[in-house]
């Protein structure tokens, strides 16, 4: 475990190039970084940096934090290097949220009044976190990862199939659906971000609380228990963790692919340390890569932009792949 | 030509703010879709509007050279095809609106970060025109948020609805008997009975395959269009090709009598906007009917 003496360093540089992203961030935009040079005396400009720019970004940081650390937790709690955020039917359940809200908006006015103080974010977070309790009480409980696993699988299905139902019935929502589930980060605000901010440090305190049973866990099941570990409570608190992670995430920032996956894998392939680290590491990278996305959604088509789901799915994939074939290639395990 | 728009917008201007000045500045207070109330100073004088019905109608109130921004499906009137676009109506570029200053922000009900727009310290107001009361409705609200006076507005929805009135009585009584179904993307989704659409066809008193109680755009089984077997198919451009390749249909009668009228992308605009262009899209729909009715089994190509 002397690897963990570089954790630490790695850390800090994750979490400085996640911070040096996040401030590049307050110069690019449709605007241009021109907006950053006269925030001192135009109303608008400074408007533009501090109000819509710098919230994005940290936005698009604490987003992909969370969604690096529910990866992470679930990867080790499930044993499975295949495991993402999403998988406890919390993308589902969002979307299908988020449909049901735009379908009722669509229709009579008292829905519309009654869900008002709701808001789109708070039917995307009501309905991932409503899918991870309907696996739970599928799979009846959390102490059997492959039940668990099989019930995430039906409820993504099933309320997958539901929100189609919906956008078919309701063709006008289909379009608004779409917007969410390719993700951006263009509506995040200060508010949003005091919300992902206090979510990340509440799921990281747990989490690193129960790194330990992680560890744990990776060596075997019956291992784990015979060592004593808090088992029963580790599954409930960190089940917990991911739920409400990715909810957070899901709500602010729609439906980002891959970060959750990939972020994981990357500080695995980088540094060999014990579940405390990588937790907080794999916060950190994907807080990193997102941000980067986000900003490089923004420049590219500069005044336009991309959705950053989109750049996420495409880079995330593009580089696990690389990392894939040139570990298989030098014959090292990933 | 150009010139010509340029001294039109000029004059408009120059109109506009003598009459601007001349008026009083009150502040008026307009209530939107979500109920909830927006108050507007004085006359907007930089709006921007994420909703082609309701660019159409800023300048069918002739208050054109008001827009400084517009979202990018807004293609009418030709003036407002030099105004930066913002973005769409479910991905504004939140940053080019607020750089733009706008003093009045026009968004549908539906748009994303109307919410965000307004944190930001904007004036928006939603308006969602779906059918033929709600047309009305929004007209009446954006002018008033425009400070336009309502004499002057009133004769100018009076206007349209001559013409919708006009296209209503162009049809004759045989084009009148005839039963419609309107394909809007060819999943096939259909206009029913209380679409837009299919409230202007109610109008005209055709008939529509598609009953309002099956919701306004519903997805149609290609089955129940054999069986109800309308007497003339009205599609936009995309469905031609699929409708021909779809089993059962060539032997549909409104198929087999060519009495198939398909729009063009700018036709099913002024089709399928709930605003100030109603009266030219009930036309357009009239004289499909009219050319349906009068002709002789296969004598007819598609509308236009």
């Amino acid at each position: 475990m002397n690897a963990n003496t570089r954790a630490p360093l790695w850390a800090l540089m994750l979490l400085t190039l996640g911070l040096t992203v996040v401030l590049l961030g307050t110069a690019a935009g449709s605007q241009g970084w021109q907006a950053w040079w006269s925030a001192g005396g135009d109303v608008v400009s400074h408007q533009i940096v501090w109000d819509i720019r710098l919230p994005r970004s940290l936005g698009a940081w604490l987003g992909g934090a969370l969604l690096g650390l529910a990866g992470a937790v679930a990867q080790g709690l499930f044993r499975n290097p295949l495991a993402d955020p999403y998988l406890l039917g919390s993308a589902s359940g969002a979307s299908l949220g988020v449909g049901v809200y735009l379908s009722l908006w669509g229709g009579n006015a008292w829905a519309m009044s009654s869900w008002l103080g709701l808001g789109l974010t708070g039917a995307a977070f009501v309905g991932a976190v409503l899918a991870v309790v309907f696996t739970l009480l599928l799979a009846r409980g959390v102490q059997q990862t492959l039940r668990l696993l099989l019930a995430g699988v039906v409820v993504g299905v099933v309320l997958g199939a539901v929100t189609s139902l919906i956008s078919l019935l309701q063709p006008q929502v289909l379009q608004a659906m779409q917007g969410f589930m390719l993700g951006s980060t263009a509506l995040v605000s200060w508010t949003a971000c005091a919300t992902m901010a206090a979510v990340l440090a509440l799921c990281l305190t747990l989490a690193w609380v129960f790194a330990r049973v992680l560890d744990a866990l990776s060596l075997g099941e019956a291992t784990a228990q015979s060592l004593g570990v808090p088992l029963p409570l580790a599954r409930i608190v960190l089940v917990g963790v991911i739920s409400l992670a990715t909810g957070a995430a899901v709500a602010h920032i729609g439906l980002v692919a891959f970060v959750g996956l990939a972020a994981p894998h990357l500080v695995r392939s980088l540094v060999r340390c014990t579940h405390a680290w990588r937790l907080l590491l794999s916060a950190l990278m994907g807080g990193a890569l997102l941000v980067l996305a986000d900003v490089m959604a923004r420049v590219l088509l500069a005044p336009q932009e991309l959705p950053v789901g989109v750049l996420t799915a495409v880079l995330g994939g593009g580089y696990l792949l690389w990392r894939v074939y040139r570990d298989a290639d030098t014959g090292a395990r990933s | 030509m150009a010139e010509f728009f340029r001294v039109w917008a000029q004059s408009l201007a120059l109109v506009g703010f003598v009459w601007a000045c001349a008026q009083p500045a009150q502040a008026i207070t307009v209530r939107d879709d979500r109920q909830q109330k927006v108050q507007i100073a004085q006359a907007p004088q930089r709006i921007v509007s994420l909703l082609p019905s309701l660019t159409e109608t800023v300048c069918a109130l002739k208050q054109c050279h008001t827009l400084v921004g517009v979202d990018r499906y807004s293609n009418w009137p030709e003036a407002v095809k030099s105004v930066p676009r913002v973005g769409g109506g479910l991905d504004p570029n939140i940053e080019s609106i607020v750089a733009l200053k706008p003093d009045l922000v026009l968004a549908a009900g539906s748009t994303r970060g109307a919410d965000r727009l307004q944190a930001l310290g904007l004036n928006v107001l939603r308006l969602e025109p779906r059918n033929h009361n709600d047309a009305q409705r929004v007209w009446r609200t954006v002018a008033q948020a425009l400070h336009v006076p309502a004499a002057d507005s009133d004769r100018a929805w009076q206007g349209i609805q001559a013409g919708v009135q006009a296209a209503v009585q162009s049809l004759s009584p045989a084009a009148r008997q005839q039963r419609v179904y309107f394909e809007v993307s060819p999943a096939p989704y259909g206009a029913s009975a209380s679409s837009f659409l299919g409230e202007t066809l109610t109008r005209m008193g055709v008939s529509n395959i598609l009953p309002a109680s099956m919701g306004p755009f519903p997805q149609v089984n290609p089955e129940w269009v054999v069986q109800a077997q309308p007497d003339v198919i009205m599609a936009g451009d995309s469905s031609r090709v699929s409708m021909l390749q779809r089993p059962g249909w060539s032997r549909l009668r409104a198929m087999q009598g060519q009495r198939l009228c398909v729009f063009k992308q700018d036709e099913s605009d002024m089709l399928v906007r709930a605003g100030p262009r109603m009266a030219e899209g009930a036309q357009l729909m009239a004289d499909c009917l009219n050319r349906a009715a009068g002709i002789a089994p296969a004598a007819m190509g598609s509308a236009k």
